[in-house]
C-alpha cells in the first residue's frame, strides 16, 4: 500500500517552511531561556551548596539572607556608582566625537578606527593593558610623575580603584560612537538649511535640529548601557578582583565569588535574580521616562 | 546698497573664517583624543619589544631597539600558552561555523516565510535580548554539571547550535530589505524554498552574513566568563583567561604579560581590519527600526 501524502495548501507549506527553519532558535529558547528561568527560580529557593553536596528547599531564605547582607549591599552601591559615571561619559563622549566626525572631516575612517579599537578589544585584553599602565612602573604615573604628583597604586587603593575602573571605561565609547554617527547621517540636510537660512548658527542648529531628532538613538544606547554595564564583571576580575577591601565589589563580582569560589549556588542564583530585578526596574524606568523626552515625530 | 553688499560680504567671510576655525579645532580634538585610544595599544605592542630593564630606563624609551622578539617565545614557555592558543581558535572557528549558520536559517524564517504568529514570537526573540546572561549562568552551568560537561568544550559550543539573537535580528534586517520579487521570480522557474534560499537570497546578503560572522569571531575570541566558569584546568582554557592566569603566576613580567596580550588582542584587531565595513554596518543595521 502506498501511503500518498495530502499535499500541502501555499500557505500550509509556508507555515511548515517556517517553523523548520526557526526550530533552531525555538529549541534553544525552551531549553536555554526558558528552562533556565525556572531552574533558576528553583536554584535560588534551595540550599544547593556543590560542596556539601545539599540541594533542599529552604523557601525565600536566600532572599532573606541577601537582604542582610552587607555585602550585597555594598555591591549594590559600587555598581550603581559604576553606572551612574560609566553611562553618561559614554553618552557624552560618544555623541561629542560623532558630532566632529560628522562634520565631513577627511580621514573619516581613520579616526573612527581609532575611536572604535579599544571597544573591539574591551574585556581581558584592555584590562591587562591597563593592568600596565596603571601599575607603579607604568605610563600614568610617569605621566603625573612630570607635573610632580606621585600617583598611587590605582589598583591597589581602596579610594582610588572604583575611580580607576571608571576612567578605564570611557574606552568602550566604540559602539555607541558608531550608532550615533549613523544616526546623525540620516538626518536630512534640508533641515540644516532651512535653519541656516533663518539664521541660526552651528550651536543653534545642534540644540533645536540634531538633538531632537537623535534623542531615539540616545533612549536606545542609554538602555543598552545600563543593561551592559550593570553586569560589569571582566575588567574588575582582572585588575582586582573586587578588592581592595571590596572598593570594587559589583554585583556580578559577588554572584561569581558565591557560586564559584564558594560553591554556593542557590544563595548566588538568589543575588543573580536581585540583579535581574534591578536591571528591569532602571529599563522600565528609562521606557516610561523616555515617553518624554524621545521625539519620535519626524519620519522622513 | 553698496553698504549693504558690503556688510552682507563681511557676514560672509566671518562665517567661513568662523566655519575653517571650528574644523581646525575639530581636527585638532579628534587628533589628540584619538590618539590617546590608541594609545594603550601602541603601549602594548611597545612594551612587548623591550628588555624588561628598558621598562625602568630614565628617561623613558621611545620606542625600543633591537626590538625583542624573543619576549613571545620566552613567554610560550612560561606557561600554556600554546594550548590555550590552540583551545581558543578551535573552540571560536567551530562557534562561528555553528552560529553563522543557525542565526541564517533562523533569520530567514522570521522573514522571507510568510506564517502565522511569525512578527508576534520575535519579539520574543527580541525579549530575550533583553535578560542579562546572570539569570542564564547558573542554570545553565547546572545543566552542564548535571550532563558531566564541565571542564570540556561542550558548554561553550552546544549554545551556538541555536542562533544568537542579536544575529537573527541583524540577518532579519537585511533580508526584509530584498525584495519579495526575487522569491517569486525564482518560484517561477520551479525553485523551492531551500533553493531560492541558497542560490539566490543568501548570495545576495554576503555583506550581512560576514557582519554577522566577524561579530561572532570577536565576541567568541573575547569572551571570558564562559570559558571561566566551565573550563577548570588551564590545559583546556581559552587565550583570555590565559592573560588571567598571567597575572596569578608572572604578574610583573610586564615585557612578556605584554606580549601575551599582543597575542591575545591581534587576531580581533586584524578582523577588524579587514571587515571595519562590516563592523558599521552591523551597528547600524541595529539603529534602524525593524
Amino acid at each position: 500500500m502506498v501511503i500518498k501524502r495530502p499535499r500541502l495548501s501555499r500557505a500550509g507549506v509556508e507555515r511548515r517552511n517556517g517553523w523548520l527553519l526557526i526550530s533552531p532558535w525555538l529549541v534553544g529558547f525552551i531549553f536555554l531561556n526558558f528552562g533556565s528561568y525556572i531552574a533558576a527560580a528553583v536554584i535560588s529557593f534551595s540550599d544547593w551548596d556543590l560542596r556539601k553536596g545539599t540541594f533542599n528547599n529552604i523557601g525565600l531564605r536566600n532572599f532573606e539572607h541577601a537582604f542582610r547582607d552587607d555585602l550585597v549591599g555594598k555591591s549594590l552601591i559600587n555598581t550603581l556608582v559604576y553606572t551612574g559615571f560609566h553611562v553618561p561619559g559614554i553618552i557624552i563622549l560618544g555623541f561629542a566625537v560623532a558630532l566632529l566626525l560628522n562634520l565631513k572631516v577627511k580621514g573619516l575612517p581613520v579616526y573612527r578606527t581609532m575611536f572604535y579599537l579599544p571597544s573591539i578589544t574591551a574585556g581581558a585584553g584592555m584590562a591587562i593593558i591597563w593592568l600596565w599602565m596603571m601599575s607603579p612602573e607604568g605610563m600614568f604615573n610617569g605621566f603625573l610623575s612630570w607635573f610632580g604628583i606621585d600617583g598611587p597604586r590605582w589598583f591597589h587603593n581602596p579610594s582610588t580603584a572604583l575611580p580607576a575602573l571608571i576612567f578605564m571605561s570611557y574606552w568602550g565609547i566604540g559602539g555607541t560612537m558608531v550608532l550615533f554617527l549613523a544616526g546623525l547621517q540620516g538626518v536630512p540636510d534640508h533641515l540644516y538649511d532651512s535653519a541656516e537660512v533663518d539664521g541660526a548658527g552651528w550651536f543653534r542648529k545642534v540644540r533645536h535640529i540634531t538633538v531632537p531628532l537623535m534623542t531615539p538613538y540616545v533612549f536606545l544606547s542609554v538602555v543598552i548601557n545600563v543593561i551592559g554595564s550593570f553586569q560589569v564583571f571582566t575588567q574588575a576580575l582582572m585588575t582586582t578582583e573586587g578588592g581592595p577591601d571590596n572598593a570594587t565589589l559589583f554585583i556580578f563580582l559577588y554572584i561569581y565569588r558565591m557560586g564559584w569560589e564558594n560553591l554556593r549556588m542557590g544563595y548566588a542564583s538568589a543575588i543573580a535574580w536581585i540583579l535581574f530585578a534591578v536591571i528591569l526596574f532602571f529599563t522600565l524606568i528609562q521606557f516610561w521616562g523616555g515617553r518624554r523626552w524621545v521625539y519620535y515625530e519626524y519620519t522622513g | 546698497m553698496t553698504t549693504a553688499t558690503s556688510s552682507v560680504r563681511q557676514r560672509n567671510t566671518r562665517i567661513v573664517v568662523v566655519r575653517r576655525l571650528v574644523r581646525a579645532f575639530a581636527y585638532l580634538v579628534l587628533t589628540v583624543f584619538g590618539l590617546a585610544f590608541i594609545l594603550p595599544f601602541l603601549l602594548m605592542v611597545r612594551t612587548s619589544l623591550m628588555t624588561f630593564g628598558d621598562l625602568f630606563a630614565d628617561p623613558p624609551i621611545l620606542w625600543p631597539w633591537p626590538l625583542i622578539w624573543q619576549n613571545y617565545v620566552d613567554m610560550f614557555n612560561t606557561g600554556p600558552y600554546l594550548h590555550m592558543l590552540r583551545n581558543t581558535v578551535l573552540i571560536v572557528f567551530q562557534n562561528v561555523l555553528f552560529e553563522t549558520t543557525s542565526s541564517v536559517l533562523v533569520a530567514y524564517g522570521f522573514s522571507r516565510v510568510r506564517w502565522e504568529g511569525r512578527d508576534k514570537l520575535f519579539i520574543l526573540v527580541l525579549a530575550t535580548m533583553m535578560v542579562p546572561a546572570t539569570v542564564t549562568l547558573i542554570p545553565q552551568y547546572a545543566g552542564f554539571a548535571w550532563a558531566g560537561m564541565v571542564n570540556t568544550f561542550w558548554p561553550l559550543m552546544i549554545p551556538r547550535l541555536f542562533g544568537h539573537p542579536f544575529y537573527i535580528f541583524i540577518l532579519r534586517q537585511y533580508f526584509l530589505t530584498l525584495p519579495k520579487e526575487l522569491d517569486e521570480a525564482a518560484e517561477m522557474d520551479g525553485a523551492g524554498l531551500w533553493t531560492t534560499m541558497t542560490r539566490v537570497i543568501l548570495p545576495l546578503s554576503k555583506p550581512a552574513i560576514a557582519t554577522v560572522g566577524v561579530f561572532s569571531f570577536v565576541n567568541h575570541w573575547n569572551d571570558f566568563t564562559e570559558p571561566l566558569v566551565y573550563l577548570l584546568t588551564a590545559e583546556n582554557q581559552t587565550l583570555a583567561l590565559g592573560l588571567r592566569w598571567f597575572i596569578h603566576n608572572q604578574g610583573t613580567e610586564y615585557t612578556w604579560m605584554m606580549a601575551a596580550a599582543t597575542v591575545f588582542t591581534g587576531p580581533m584587531i586584524i578582523a577588524f581590519f579587514f571587515a571595519q565595513k562590516q563592523f558599521i554596518r552591523g551597528i547600524q543595521l541595529t539603529g534602524l527600526k525593524g
